[in-house]
Parts: C-alpha cells; structure tokens; sequence
C-alpha cells in the first residue's frame, strides 16, 4: 500500500499506569499502521492492552511517550480543543455500553456531535434522521433509550458515530454487551460500513466477531503477537 | 456548541431533578427575597419621611429655642415642660417679618397640652396657637369648614380648627363645624377640620389629635405671651443658608441670646440627618439578608459538584465526540447560574407580593425600585457563576477515557 493510503500511525507508543505502588505497563513499545478502508479486529485476552491502544489511537487518551499520526501529522503534542475538535469530526467511537444520553431522544443523540461542531438545528435534524434511517431505525426517532432494544441503542450509537462522516470509526467491544443475533446484526452494520469503504479498527476478544474483519491484530503482554490479513466473513 | 444550546441542555438538566433543583434555589430565592425587601422597606421608609417633611412645608427653616422637650417631654399636661427654655415673643415675630425681601413667610407656634371638653366628652389634646399662615406653610387643607382668617388671628378670636381624629372622638360622624367646645373651661366655637395628617413632628404627638387657635386666643387662655419657635418659609431654596445666618445675627443681636439657647436648622439638615440614619440601616439590614444569599450560593455549589458527579459519564461521552473542555465549562456555568437567576426571579416575585401585601394591608409604605430588581439579578447570577466555577472546572477537567470509566 502507498504512504498516502495511510490514515493511522501509531510509533514505538507506552502507556504506562500507576496503580499506588505499582506500575503496569499496558502497551509497550507498540507500532501500528492503518490503511484507508481497512477493517482490523485487535484481539487479545482481558489485559493484553487491545482497549488501551484504541483509546489511545482514537485519541481518547494520552500515550506515556510514542506518536500518533493521523493522515500524517502528529498530533500527540496537540491541545486539549484540538484533539476535540478532531474527535469530533474525524473520529467516530461505538462504546460497549452504547453510552447514549438518558430521557434523550435517538433522534438527539445522533445529532449531539453536530452541535459541538456547530451545525445549525434543522441540518442536525436532517443529517441524524437521514443516518438513523440507513440503520433501520426510521421509525424509532423519538423513542429513548430505555425504550429500545439492547440492539437498537447499539444502533443508535453507530448513527452516532457516523453522523459527521469521520475518517475512522472505532468499536470497543461492540457486541459485548448484546445476545448473539443483536451482535449479529450490529457486526453486519459494521460489515456493510467496510464495504463502502470505511475504515474501522474494533476490539473483541471473541473469535466469531473478528471473523467479519479483514486484518486481525493479536496483542499479549502490552505487544502485539502477530497482524495478519484474513478473508472477511461474509455477512447478509 | 453555541449558547443557546448550553441553555437548553441546562434547562433540561435543571428539569430532570425538579425538587432537588427548587430546594437549592430556595436559598437563592429567600436571599433575594430578603435582601429586596429589606432594602424596599429602607426606601419606603425614606419616601414616607420625605412626604411628611412635604407635609411640614417645605423651603422651610425652623428656629427652636434648644431644650425644645423640656424635662417631661413634649406636650404633655404639666405646663412647665418648656420652663426649661427660653421662649420668643410678639416682639421677634413682628421683627422677623419685616424681612421681606427673603423671608415668605412666618409662622409661630405655641404649644401646650390641655384638656378639651364637648357635653360629657373629655380628651387630653394638644392646643397650638397660630396664624392664619399655618395653612399654607404647613400645607394643611380643611376638609370642612375653613382655617381662621387674618382678622380672627389678629383680634384673637374664640375659634378652633379640629384635628382629624380629635374630631372623630368628640363628634363621631355628626358635623362639628359651629359648634361649642371647651378648652380649659373657656368656650370656642370650632370652625374647621383639618385633613387627615398622620404622624407628628420629630416624634410628638399626631396632628391628627391636634387643636389650632389664633395665637392671641392662646396667649389670653394660658396667660402667657410665650412663643415656642418659628418655622420661617423662605422665598429661594437657594436663600436658606443666607436666610440660616440672618436669623441667627438677629437673634444674637436682639436679646444677647447665648448661640446655644437655640436652634436654627432647615429641614434639609433634619432630612438629611434621618436619612443617613435610615440610609446606614438599610444597608446593614441588607447587608444580613446578604449573608443568606452567600448561603443560597453555596448550596448551589454543592448541589453542582454533585452533578458533575452524578453526569461524570455523560462529560465523558460529550468529551469523546468533540466537546472542548471551554463547551464543559460553559454548559455547567449556565446550569449554575440559571438555577441562581430562576431562584433570583422566584425571590423578586415573592419580594414584590410581601411589599404589595404590606401597603395593601398594613399601610406599610415599602417600594421596590428597578434599581434594587436589577441588583438582585445581577448578584443572583454572579452567585451561579462565582459558585459554579468550581464545579465547571472540574467537570472540564475530566479526562474523557477516566470520565467514561466511571461508574
């Protein structure tokens, strides 16, 4: 692949945390390079550091020392707005809890990402309908999250995580919290998103969930053991 | 994320815990409250005492002989409560008008308490002998029957002009004008009743209990030709002191009075003095009832660190999809401060009722100025912003991985 292929680089990145007395050490030394409209599954048992180098590659944290590059510009030393600024526009997020916002609408929690970048209010109305209706949920705009469906607040929160058209979209355990044919159904979302092209890097420790991607990433011990290429399982 | 949205989502927040966010404004909301009343009482009060210096009669200068009260104070029965001073005469009262050109006009009064007595009715009052110009200087109207004219004063005549609410206790509601009363014994044929007038000068009694005579009239009922003091109506406001120094290089001259025998002032000075009295209270009363709303405000702070506690997850997620910690900080400043300035509104309304309440039903005279709403505003919302930045802060702080982690 070509150097402007790349959209993520993450070089000879630490995180090391301080519990009281002791230190661990939760990514050591980690390089890692992510294609444009690659779908990489990083696997690992619970500790290996696969959640932490997500959230360090999807700037939710600070590496201890190391690079991130995104679209190649280093933005490790970048400001408290800034790295807001392009997690909100370059970043989409799917959490396991879906972390969507209590007694609020689908509807507006699709759209709160659109009011930090400053959207007016009928484009967010448009632009969170138009994302809810592309994952099936066209009909459940104005329900809450208590009154959907595990599977739908999933849903939900991809609309979410896609409403500014970011360039990466990460999932931290997406289905983990979801019965297996919820899962199935988020995983085929997420499928179909690669098909157009996205780029997603996800984080599972289960085998039937890294099947859909395409490039599987195995970490142990704060290091990755090996990244190899796959061929994606087919989803409906 | 603009401010109207901030507005909305803090509008929302503050529904979401309806009780718990009316008991912290309820601090807000009596610190307002009382701290406008308060102040409004302090104003009233200061309105009130300007109108009944109106009422005395205004660009007026009063000359008092010194120990006005006497021992046993004023107007009482005992006749010698003025022994202790010394008093005026004729002589000084046609001296004094003489000056024309400066002096509009002047009133002498001579006071003393007596009895009256109508049929079987009997009243302890207070007799003021006069001029027919106490009715212009002291801006007093008759509300039936008339004030005694020039030729009654200078003859001396037996008439008496009643005072509101001796008129009341002596004739009930039947009308009093050409009948007899006795004062001392002696007969006078009432010929006026003055209006309702309210409270009496530096603490005497009400007018209202009030018996006015020609001074002539006064002088042969007491057997004395004493005058108790002068209030003199000057021309030009801009005239007073002029007129101040005048009256005292005469009374100087006249009769070698000592400088401390008496009093020459205008009632500005009197004014002024209650004032700053009135003025210093109300400022020390508000200055309590600010305290409490330091209080409301600190219940606003703990109430807001609770809550940036309690949404520590949803700061996390708002962090994660793009707000700036500047948007954090700025959504709960809002929080605080709506919640200030909605207890602060709470608090003006109900400040308003309690001071309507108290003119309408207790004839309290309260008013609540524009100047004291906007202050109560501008304090109730410095209170949320003062008191939310704490919280705001360390909501902005929060690192988005650490805040979403939370439990």
């Amino acid at each position: 692949m070509k150097k402007s292929d790349v959209v993520l680089q993450l070089t000879e990145v630490v995180k090391v945390y301080k519990l009281g007395e002791q230190t661990i050490t939760a990514l050591n030394n980690v390089d890692l390079t992510v294609f444009k409209g690659e779908f990489v599954a990083i696997m690992g048992s619970s500790g290996a550091g696969k959640s932490t180098m997500l959230q360090i590659a999807s700037l939710l944290d600070n590496p201890t020392s190391g690079h991130i590059l995104l679209h190649n510009q280093d933005v490790s030393s970048y400001s408290e707005k800034k790295l807001a600024k392009i997690r909100n526009q370059e970043i989409g997020f799917v959490f396991q809890q879906f972390n969507l916002l209590n007694r609020t609408s689908a509807l507006e929690n699709v759209a709160l990402p659109l009011i930090y970048t400053g959207v007016s209010f009928k484009e967010r109305q448009r632009r969170a309908t138009k994302i809810l209706e592309e994952v099936g949920l066209g009909d459940r705009l104005h329900n809450t999250p208590n009154q959907l469906s595990g599977g739908q607040q999933q849903r939900v929160a991809i609309a979410r995580a896609l409403v500014n058209d970011p360039t990466l979209l990460f999932a931290d355990e997406p289905t983990g919290n979801l019965d297996s044919k919820s899962g199935e159904e988020i995983m085929d979302i997420l499928s179909g998103l690669h098909k157009q092209g996205r780029t997603i890097v996800m984080v599972t420790h289960e085998e039937d969930i890294a099947n859909y991607a395409q490039r599987v990433i195995r970490m142990q011990d704060g290091k990755i053991l090996f990244d190899r290429q796959q061929k994606p399982k087919k989803s409906k | 994320m603009n401010f109207v949205n901030a507005l909305k989502v803090a509008w929302k927040a503050i529904l979401t815990n309806k009780s718990r966010s009316i008991l912290t404004m309820l601090g807000v909301i009596i610190g307002v409250g009382s701290v406008i009343l308060l102040v409004s009482i302090g104003n009233g009060l200061q309105v009130y005492i300007e109108d009944t210096f109106e009422d005395l009669g205004s660009n007026a200068i009063y000359v008092y002989p010194t120990e006005v009260f006497g021992e046993n104070g004023f107007g009482q029965q005992d006749e010698r409560s003025f022994v202790a001073a010394k008093q005026f005469s004729t002589k000084h009262l046609q001296d004094l008008q003489r000056y024309r050109r400066q002096i509009k006009e002047v009133l002498p009064e001579s006071v003393r308490g007596t009895t009256v007595r109508y049929r079987d009715t009997q009243k302890d009052i207070t007799v003021t002998g006069t001029t027919q110009v106490y009715e212009n200087v002291r801006n007093t109207k008759t509300i039936k029957g008339r004030f005694f004219s020039d030729s009654e004063t200078r003859a001396g005549q037996r008439v008496a002009v009643l005072g509101y609410k001796i008129t009341q206790d002596l004739f009930g509601n039947s009308d009093p004008v050409g009948r007899t009363i006795r004062l001392k014994g002696v007969n006078f044929e009432v010929i006026g009743v003055a209006e309702e007038k309210g409270g009496g000068a530096f603490g005497g009694p009400p007018f209202d209990n009030y018996i006015f005579i020609p001074l002539e009239a006064f002088f042969r009922l007491f057997d004395s030709t004493d005058i108790n003091s002068f209030t003199v109506q000057v021309r030009n406001k801009e005239e007073i002191p002029e007129v101040i120094e005048l009256l005292t290089e005469y009374l100087e001259e006249t009769d070698n009075r000592d400088a401390k025998e008496y009093d020459v002032i205008d009632q500005r000075e009197i004014l002024d003095t209650i004032n700053q009295v009135l003025g210093v209270l109300t400022i020390g009363l508000g200055g309590i009832a600010a305290i409490s709303l330091l209080v409301g405000g600190i219940g606003i702070m703990n109430i807001m660190l609770v809550s940036v506690t309690e949404r520590t997850r949803e700061i996390g997620l708002r962090k994660a999809i793009g707000a700036t910690p500047n948007q954090i900080l700025l959504q709960f400043l809002i929080e605080s401060s709506l919640l200030s300035l909605v207890g602060g509104a709470i608090g003006v309304g109900l400040a308003s009722l309690a001071s309507f309440l108290m003119v309408s039903l207790a004839d309290f005279p309260s008013a609540i100025t524009w100047q004291s709403i906007l202050l109560a505003f501008g304090v109730s919302v410095s209170v949320g912003v003062i008191f939310g930045v704490a919280p705001a802060r360390k909501a902005s702080k929060l690192s988005p991985i650490e805040a979403l982690r939370s439990e």
